[in-house]
């Protein structure tokens, strides 16, 4: 068969169908993994809560969103009544690999009481180069402010549910769309 | 059929897109902190370039001469996309790290350079084989590079401790380290194949 003349008609033929087809076969590739993805979401943001309480019952699991220094990372804070930090997970981030990506794991070290936070009362955290009492991630200062920041900010807000509400329990869906707010607050400043 | 292994091993070594083509230094550099996502990162790229290939060669005739770079490109990235859906849906693990380069996958040099310089002018058959040599030799040198970077940057090769804990000159995992091993290897495959 030869070759198609580039006249429009045949241009904007080829074009559009070329476009319709891609299309629908995206839309069917969209639909069919639709499920799992959503699935995949609740089931990484269940585990996290999960992680984050550490087996107590009646701790909250609080979802923050900071900048970091590769973009903005989301963490998932675990805190108990009084606001003692039980745990945390990073859902999201971009931060550099070997360096800020520690923090993965590095607040968490029971070894190392100097960069420790679980078990610690939230609220005040601040680096050591700053004048506070955390130890921050070998050659990422940026990474550690902005995550102590983050575990900062879920104590402010579990202090204010506490107060508005006197439930301590979680409600994830309402607990995010909250979060979402103060980010969007902080993107209008 | 000689021609068939020509093609096959064109993208291998003789024309490497990496080492020898140096085309697609994007995600090269920016996915190589580790051999894993190296390797994840050029299979990916890997089965868009079969898959672009081949639909590309059946519509070559279809396809008028002016408009042939946008088809291209939409053809390229209906593939990239359903790559990018599939391996958030059925791979989290490898999505979370990859899955912003995964796009990127679109302007790589070397898919639509395969498409423009073979797919268009082949038959289907080689174009499946050039897109399938050339996917190799990315991956192949994608998961050469990561293996190296991670060793070295932070003393683990496939995750795997190799060296003690404290280990790792971490300049290998950030950007510089990426060009440098770049042209490390490519000076020694250069130098092989002058041989």
């Amino acid at each position: 068969m030869a070759k198609l003349e580039s006249t429009f008609k045949n241009m904007v033929l080829s074009l559009v169908i070329i476009c319709m087809v891609a299309a629908g076969a995206l839309a069917g590739v969209y639909l069919l993994t639709l499920e799992s993805i959503n699935a995949q979401k609740i089931a990484k943001q269940e585990a996290a809560q999960k992680a984050v309480l550490n087996g107590h019952e009646d701790g909250t699991a609080i979802e923050t969103e900071v900048d970091g220094f590769g973009g903005k990372f989301r963490v998932m804070v675990g805190l108990d009544a009084e606001g003692n930090v039980l745990g945390y997970e990073i859902l999201e981030h971009q931060e550099t690999p070997g360096l800020g990506s520690h923090m993965v794991h590095w607040f968490k070290n029971a070894d190392k009481p100097g960069q420790n936070i679980i078990g610690r009362k939230a609220g005040n955290f601040t680096v050591s180069k700053d004048g506070g009492d955390v130890d921050a991630i070998t050659a990422a200062t940026i990474t550690s402010r902005a995550f102590l920041k983050a575990v900062n900010q879920a104590y402010a807000e579990h202090q204010g549910t506490e107060a508005n509400t006197g439930a301590s329990q979680l409600q994830p869906n309402q607990e995010v769309e909250s979060n979402e707010q103060i980010v969007n607050d902080q993107m209008d400043k | 059929m000689g021609n068939a292994l020509k093609t096959f091993t064109n993208g291998l070594l003789k024309e490497n897109p990496t080492f020898v083509l140096v085309l697609g230094m994007c995600p090269t550099l920016a996915t190589t902190t580790s051999a894993i996502n190296g390797m994840s990162m050029g299979l990916a790229t890997m089965f868009v370039l079969v898959c672009s290939n081949v639909v590309i060669s059946l519509l070559k005739n279809l396809i008028p001469d002016k408009v042939r770079i946008p088809a291209f490109i939409v053809v390229i990235a209906t593939f990239v996309t359903m790559v990018q859906l599939v391996m958030q849906a059925y791979l989290p693990g490898i999505y979370d790290v990859l899955g912003l380069f995964i796009p990127l996958i679109v302007v790589n040099c070397i898919v639509l350079g395969r498409a423009e310089a073979f797919a268009a002018k082949n038959s289907v058959g080689l174009s499946a084989l050039d897109g399938l040599g050339m996917g190799l030799g990315f991956t192949c040198a994608l998961t050469i590079l990561g293996a190296i970077r991670e060793l070295l940057g932070t003393g683990t090769c496939f995750g795997l401790s190799i060296f003690p804990d404290n280990y790792g000159a971490l300049i290998f995992v950030l950007a510089p380290g990426a060009f440098i091993a770049l042209a490390y290897l490519m000076v020694i495959i250069n130098k092989l194949q002058n041989k």
